[in-house]
Formats: C-alpha cells, sequence, structure tokens
C-alpha cells in the first residue's frame, strides 16, 4: 500500500469531511490480511501445548481497570491481575483484607482507567522487579509485585486530574512520574470554568518508586494549563531529564477538538530533573496542603492499610530557573518517545503531517546559547530549528507512538491510516510499513522504550476490531497483533483478542521472571489478625452486634462447618483461611444471599468477607474453587436466629480439631 | 587364621560406612498423579521419613485421609527409633569382626548384617502393608479389592498415583558396604589359601 500517493486526498478528506471519525472510513474487506501473513507464521507462533511462551506480555486492560498478561508469541491469555477495579471473581476490593487498596481522598473508588504498564528499570533497562501503571480518571500509581504477580501498592496523585503522563519511569526507577491530562484549579477551587486561563494549571508528579512500600511524592512542578499527555525519560546523555507532550496550548476549556486544535505547534516540556531535586533540596519548593491516599499490601499479614497523607512539595518553575523549557512541536502531540541511544526525542503529533525527532544535544546547545522565542509562565520556548534533527516526512495519519528495535529503526503508530511505519534514525527515510487492523493507538516492542530493546516482535495495540473475529453483537473484545520485525520487513502473525482497552503494553523475556514465582504463601508466617492456622483454632465469636467466624479450608472441607447464635441484626465476618501448603490448590467461599462478592484464597492466606443476614433461617455457604473430588461436599451452614434469640453461639469441632486439641491437652500435661 | 591386614582394613572401612546411614537416605517412594506433573516424594533415613519438598508429608497426608490411610508421623513409627541403634550395633560389631579378622568372625558379621537388612525389609513391608490396608472404615474413597501399601521394589498404579520405590543412596550404600565386607572375606581368605599352599 502505498500511502503517499493518496496522502494529499487523505489529508484534503480529513480537512473537508472528518476522516478522524473512524466510523466514516470503509472497513477493509473481511480477512484482507490472511493473504498478508508470510507461510511460516503458524509456526512462529504455535507454542505446543506443555510449552512455554518466550515473553510475559503485560498488557493494560484500559477501562476495565485491570492488567491482562499474554505469553508471546502464542498471544495466550494466562493471568488477569486486579488493580484498580473490584474484581467478584477474586473479592479484590470486596475482601475487608483488600478493601483499603482502593481507598482514596474522594472515598472508595471501585474502578479506574488503567492505560500504561511500566516495568522497573536498571541502568534503563527492564529489570523484572516490578510492574507500575496509572489509574487515568482518579490519578493513581499501582506497583504490581512479579513473584505473586499481585498488586502491591497503590499512590494517589492529588492536584492533578486525568493522571495519563504516567507512570513513566527514570532509567533507575528512583521516579514514576505522572501529569494531568486535565489542567484544574490547583488548589482545586469553585471557579467559573470560563476563567480557565486564569485559574487551571497543570502538574507534573515525580513519585520515587525504589522502595517497595514507600512511594512517596517526591515534588510536583507546577505547569502552565495546558493538557499534559504522555511522556519519557532521557537515558544516557539526556539521563536526568523527563520529556512531557503538551496539547491544548491554546488553553480552550470548551469543544477542544477544534479549540485546542489551532495551533500549529504545541509543546513538549523538558523537565531537568536532577535541577528540580536540588531546588527542592534548597528549600524552594512550597509545602502545598493536599489530601491524597498511600495504599500498602503487607504480604505477611494478606493485610492492605491505607494512609492518607497531608501535604506535597510543589515547585513554581519560576523559584527554579533551569528545570523546565518547552520544545515546540507541531501538532497537538501525543506521545514522546526517547530513542535507545538517549538522543532523539520523537514526538506523536496526532495532527502532523511529520515525525518530528528532537536532538538532545541541539536542546542543550540551544539553552547554553539562549535560543529562545518567548517565555510562558517562567518557562523558556526554545526555538523550533534550534531543537529538531529531523521530520520523518509524510509517514501517513495520525501519528501516535514511537518504540525502537535497538538495530537504528523506529517504530510509529499511525491511528489515522491504521498502519505501523518504520524508519530509519538519522536518515528520518520510511523503509517499511504494514496496515493494523484497525486504528493502532500504542505499539509495543518488548524493551522498545529502554536501552536495550529485545527487538524480535512488535505488537500493536488497536482500537476498533470490526471483522477480526467472529461477531459478537455491538461490543466487540478489542484486538492486538503481533508482528515479526527480526527481518527487513515487518510480518503480521498473528491476531488474538484482549480484555478492556489494551492501551499499551510492556513486555520481558519469560527466562526474567519464570523461576522467581511464589507457588503459596508460608501458613507459618501469615500474620493475619484472624489467621486460622489449624482446625482446632477456629471458632465464632460475639462482640456487641459483631459476630467473627474464623475457619479453616482445607481439602475438602471447612472447619468449623456448622455455626448457630447468629442473630438478624449481627454484621458477621468470615475469616476463612486455607491451610494448604501446596501449589495451586485454591479454595473459594460463598454465602446465600451475599452481598458481597465470594472468596479466593490461595494456600497459606486468609481472607475476609462481610454479611449481614437479614431474615432467620438456615443458609449454607460452600467452595467456589473447584478444589478436589469432594469439592461439592464442600460445605456448611450458618444458623441465623431473630434478634434476641437464646440460641447460643456455637461452633462445631471436627473429628481432627478434636484429635489435635487432645494431643496439645496432652503434651501440656506432659510438660506439668 | 586371621587374613591379612589390607583386607581386614576393607572389611573395618566397609564397617565404618554404615556410619554414612546417621545422613544418608535409605529409601525413596515417588508420587506421580496428573495432578502432580512435578511430583511428590517421599525419603526414608535411619531415623525419620521426609518429604522430598518442604510440605510433601503434609501433602500426601492430606491427600491419603480420602482413602482413610493413617496420617504417617515419623515419631508413630517404631522401627525408627531402633534402626539408629542397629546401624551403630551393625558398625561396631563390624569393626570387631574385622580387628579380629579371622573369617568365622567375619561370616558371622555378615550373617548379622543379611538378617538385620533382611528384618529391615520385612518390617518395611509390613509397616507398607499395614498403611496400605488399615484403612478408616468411613474413609471418603473405598475401592473394592484396592489396598494402598506402596511396592518395596518398582513401580505401581494406586488410583489416579504411580509410586516408585527404590533404594536412596543410603540404601547403596549399606549393599556396597555388605558387598565390600563380603568381598575382603572371599579376597582375604583365597590369598590365606594361596600362601597354605605356597
Amino acid at each position: 500500500m502505498k500511502l503517499s500517493k493518496w496522502f494529499p486526498q487523505a489529508a484534503a478528506a480529513l480537512v473537508a469531511g472528518g476522516a478522524l471519525l473512524y466510523a466514516c472510513t470503509s472497513a477493509p474487506k473481511q480477512n484482507q490480511s490472511s493473504s498478508l501473513v508470510s507461510g511460516d507464521a503458524a509456526q512462529r507462533v504455535y507454542v505446543a501445548p506443555g510449552s512455554y511462551d518466550e515473553y510475559y506480555a503485560f498488557l493494560s486492560g484500559g477501562y476495565s481497570g485491570q492488567i491482562a498478561v499474554y505469553g508471546l508469541p502464542s498471544g495466550r491469555l494466562i493471568k488477569v491481575i486486579s488493580v484498580f477495579s473490584q474484581n467478584p471473581e477474586d473479592a479484590w476490593g470486596y475482601a475487608e483484607e483488600t478493601k483499603p487498596m482502593l481507598n482514596t481522598s474522594y472515598g472508595f473508588i471501585p474502578w479506574d482507567d488503567a492505560h500504561h504498564p511500566e516495568l522497573s528499570q536498571t541502568n534503563g533497562v527492564p529489570d523484572g522487579r516490578w510492574l507500575f501503571i496509572n489509574g487515568n480518571n482518579t490519578p493513581r500509581i499501582a506497583r504490581i509485585d512479579l513473584t505473586t504477580f499481585t498488586t502491591a501498592e497503590i499512590i494517589q496523585l492529588p492536584n492533578s486530574a486525568g493522571g495519563h503522563a504516567a507512570p513513566f519511569t527514570t532509567p533507575d526507577s528512583k521516579y514514576v512520574v505522572s501529569a494531568t491530562r486535565f489542567s484544574v484549579p490547583i488548589p482545586n477551587a469553585d471557579v467559573p470554568i470560563a476563567s480557565y486561563k486564569d485559574n487551571f494549571r497543570g502538574t507534573l508528579s515525580f513519585v520515587t518508586a525504589d522502595q517497595p512500600g514507600k512511594m512517596d511524592i517526591a515534588f510536583q512542578i507546577l505547569m502552565p494549563g495546558f493538557d499534559y499527555d504522555l511522556g519519557h525519560a532521557g537515558k544516557g546523555p539526556s539521563d536526568g531529564w523527563f520529556f512531557f507532550t503538551s496539547y491544548n496550548s491554546e488553553q480552550a476549556n470548551t469543544k477542544l477538538e477544534v479549540n485546542a486544535s489551532q495551533n500549529d505547534k504545541d509543546f513538549i516540556a523538558a523537565i531537568n530533573y536532577r535541577q528540580a531535586e536540588q531546588c527542592v533540596a534548597a528549600g524552594k519548593a512550597k509545602t502545598f496542603p493536599s489530601k491524597y491516599a498511600h495504599n500498602v499490601y503487607d504480604e505477611a499479614s494478606h493485610t492492605a492499610t491505607s494512609t492518607m497523607m497531608t501535604s506535597v512539595r510543589m515547585l513554581d518553575p519560576r523559584d527554579c530557573p533551569g528545570v523546565a523549557y518547552f520544545l515546540p512541536t507541531p501538532k497537538s502531540p501525543h506521545g514522546v518517545d526517547v530513542d535507545p541511544t538517549g538522543e532523539y526525542i520523537v514526538a506523536g503529533g496526532k495532527l502532523a503531517t511529520v515525525i518530528p525527532v528532537h536532538s538532545f544535544s541541539k536542546l542543550q546547545k540551544a539553552i547554553a546559547d539562549k535560543a529562545f522565542d518567548k517565555e510562558i509562565a517562567g518557562i523558556p520556548v526554545l526555538k523550533y530549528e534550534a531543537v529538531i534533527a529531523g521530520e520523518v516526512q509524510k509517514p501517513g495519519l495520525g501519528p501516535l507512538h514511537t518504540e525502537f528495535d535497538g538495530k537504528g529503526y523506529a517504530y510509529t503508530s499511525m491511528f489515522i491510516s491504521s498502519e505501523v511505519v518504520k524508519w530509519k534514525l538519522g536518515t528520518w527515510e520510511i523503509v517499511d510499513r504494514v496496515p493494523t487492523y484497525y486504528s493502532i493507538g500504542h505499539l509495543m516492542i518488548p524493551g522498545g522504550d529502554s536501552k536495550k530493546p529485545w527487538g524480535k516482535y512488535m505488537l500493536a495495540l488497536n482500537k476498533i476490531t470490526k471483522d477480526r473475529y467472529l461477531p459478537t453483537g455491538p461490543e466487540l473484545f478489542q484486538s492486538a497483533q503481533l508482528y515479526d520485525i527480526s527481518g527487513d520487513k515487518m510480518k503480521l502473525l498473528l491476531d488474538f483478542p484482549t480484555i478492556g482497552e489494551p492501551h499499551y503494553a510492556q513486555a520481558l523475556p519469560a527466562a526474567m521472571i519464570k523461576d522467581k514465582q511464589l507457588k503459596f504463601y508460608s501458613l507459618a508466617n501469615n500474620t493475619n489478625q484472624y489467621v486460622t492456622r489449624a482446625e482446632s483454632e477456629g471458632g465464632i465469636t460475639r462482640s456487641g452486634k459483631r459476630v467473627d467466624i474464623k475457619m479453616i479450608a482445607i481439602r475438602s472441607h471447612f472447619a468449623p462447618d456448622n455455626l448457630e447464635g447468629v442473630q438478624v441484626g449481627d454484621t458477621v465476618y468470615f475469616h476463612v483461611t486455607n491451610i494448604e501448603q501446596d501449589w495451586d490448590i485454591v479454595h473459594g467461599f460463598a454465602v446465600l444471599g451475599s452481598e458481597n462478592s465470594e472468596l479466593i484464597i490461595n494456600p497459606g492466606e486468609t481472607r475476609s468477607i462481610r454479611w449481614i443476614p437479614k431474615a432467620p433461617g438456615v443458609y449454607p455457604f460452600y467452595c467456589t474453587d473447584f478444589c478436589s473430588a469432594l469439592h461439592q461436599e464442600m460445605q456448611g451452614y450458618v444458623r441465623v436466629s431473630p434478634a434476641g434469640s437464646m440460641v447460643a453461639l456455637t461452633a462445631n469441632v471436627s473429628p481432627k480439631a478434636q484429635q489435635q486439641m487432645s494431643t496439645a491437652k496432652k503434651s501440656e500435661a506432659t510438660k506439668k | 587364621m586371621p587374613i591379612s591386614n589390607h583386607f581386614r582394613i576393607l572389611a573395618a572401612v566397609a564397617a565404618l560406612s554404615l556410619l554414612t546411614l546417621y545422613a544418608l537416605p535409605l529409601w525413596s517412594i515417588d508420587l506421580l498423579a496428573p495432578q502432580y506433573p512435578e511430583g511428590l516424594g517421599l525419603v526414608i533415613k535411619a531415623n525419620t521419613i521426609q518429604g522430598k519438598g518442604a510440605n510433601d508429608l503434609a501433602t500426601i497426608n492430606e491427600l491419603n485421609h480420602y482413602i482413610g490411610m493413617k496420617e504417617i508421623d515419623p515419631d508413630a513409627v517404631p522401627e525408627l527409633r531402633v534402626m539408629p541403634w542397629a546401624i551403630a550395633v551393625l558398625a561396631v560389631l563390624g569393626l570387631g569382626a574385622a580387628a579380629i579378622g579371622r573369617p568365622a568372625a567375619l561370616i558371622a558379621w555378615l550373617g548379622v548384617f543379611a538378617v538385620a537388612g533382611a528384618a529391615g525389609m520385612v518390617q518395611f513391608w509390613r509397616w507398607g502393608y499395614d498403611y496400605g490396608h488399615h484403612l478408616a472404615p468411613d474413609a471418603i474413597i473405598k475401592v473394592p479389592g484396592m489396598a494402598y501399601q506402596p511396592p518395596l521394589l518398582g513401580t505401581k498404579q494406586m488410583l489416579n498415583f504411580t509410586a516408585t520405590s527404590w533404594p536412596a543412596v543410603g540404601g547403596y550404600v549399606a549393599g556396597a558396604a555388605f558387598l565390600a565386607f563380603a568381598l575382603a572375606i572371599w579376597l582375604g581368605v583365597r590369598e590365606a589359601r594361596t600362601h597354605a599352599r605356597a
């Protein structure tokens, strides 16, 4: 497909007819790509039953709020990690232990829009320690533990709205960042929306990320009221700098579609964060009252705690000269990507007709030469000509994101023309292009944003599915496509559906984390307040209207499993400990009429669920995870009596518990 | 007439090598099932029974409750109290026999070792028989005619598990000690006869 031929017409159509709306473009004929798949594609992606994939790929679930983990090259879904959304499947945000993870200054928020997975790095290369991901709507950053594939920490970003430019990492993961997509009054206040230009500001947040359990907002930088969209850290020579795209430099507050698309150039903000650190250390940042939650999950107690923080350090660039510069960049730039050498800063100008590439060495010279056009809110605007290294001409329509293969080539996604364009760094010539199906957003090469990409595969993450799979009514799963980029030409290998919106992804070689996976939690190390380590330790206790039931789950029973003395008006907490110490032996717990979810309890773990019975009767509970041959027998009953009933509070004692208790008594007697 | 010194030393070393059985596993039982492709395993040592994985013994006991098998509790197996003493006695007697050096004493020791070994195997078999046959009357899974005695040597299918039982390093050491001791006697006696003829 020679795009350049029809480019002028398409550009005209874009202006005249609004070709930006994908609905207006004619859908390509079904399976037009099948002929484009090379002969050995099936072999390249076939991972035989029982064999492992080569890469773990972490795809954001977008508006599902979670992360989906796929194996590459097979495209098999191997895990969904609960992050920002309540998940009744594994009781994330329903179990008492996990509820604090979703706490924010706005209260308990059961959902978010998860956009950018980001692997932690050491020396600019993914290291497999953690995975970070942002919540877009109520700005948050989560840290995922890659030995358990669970969310271990979530920090909220105050003075921010729309945490889209997040959580991109510095080469050492000292910081991950977050920037406001929506500028808002800072601190937020009741002002007329039309006073946008006077009252609305953006912030760029630097969050310390290399101390597990201690994520902290090191400082925020107060910026002019633009929309801050994406970011990437410098590396190598540009280490110590961070680059953020911005659009709406028009500072429109209505109909941004038109009003924020007027300026030929918006800006990339170049932030010297080492300079910011120095200014903060020198006391130039103001202590800014701000409420935000910091939630940490403790693996030993299997319990999360939420702490409400009260202030941040806010740095105004006017108080810290040299901390921020604006690089004029055409037009409404979206992605900003730094090549593996750290010299080139590639912008994806959504509405631009070129892909502009800035040079870090020219940027430094321009700063030294003071090649400034003007200043905005104390931030110098550099001359475009003084910083631009080159432009990729006629790349296609709607360039968004660029990743790199480590062999001198860049790959840019084109949303409107629905393709990936491969071009050469330095000469800016286009060497290949392939269609995607359809309307690609991000693309991902494992390590493709780092110093050392594993340049074998490229994954296209698409917004439109149309005819790719059997139709499923109006709503379709979105799609991802895997391409082989090991040769000169990109080759389509595989098409697979994804959960939510596969907004962005990161991947690393499986060998880096495969053998570090935890198989079960140690029961001996379980410090949960309500842990039940043996059948004899289970029971039922009352404290006013609160009833706590402690029980164990093991193949194939709960103990105790007959409970009486609960009354209407009580709030009951079931605390279930899975006392198995065996890989993949998971138990579940569900009780009739629960307004909460089930529990899924991993071996060695304790989980608690709240239950408020409304009427007298007998209520069964049972195991929901098909654990064993006698799974259907794994059940019990709770008797609920009317308020004020004389039915005694009792829990039955299993034969095993009896045996355990008599053994304990005997050893006690021997001691005496 | 005693055999020559170097064969007595060989016999003494063979007897002393039995002391390694305090550390080395004597016997190994491996269990494979569709649910346990990675396998579960037990090793029998002179004074205890251990899982091969950290939680294998607990897991095996947990699984065994389905068929009504007693829990394997090393503290409740009397043979494991006796075996360390038997090994010590055997080693001391072996040293004594080597010191005496007379074929009769040496052969007598071999006889004691063989009897002790056979008794050990018989006890092991009986122990396995007891576990495999004396099942709880309210066992969850009852298969008519099915017993769960692990094989003494070799492989046996028991429901979904394939059990394989073989000597472990210690078992081979004990066997090698027996053979080395016998070899010392045989060579020693042959040498003595050759000398006598000459």
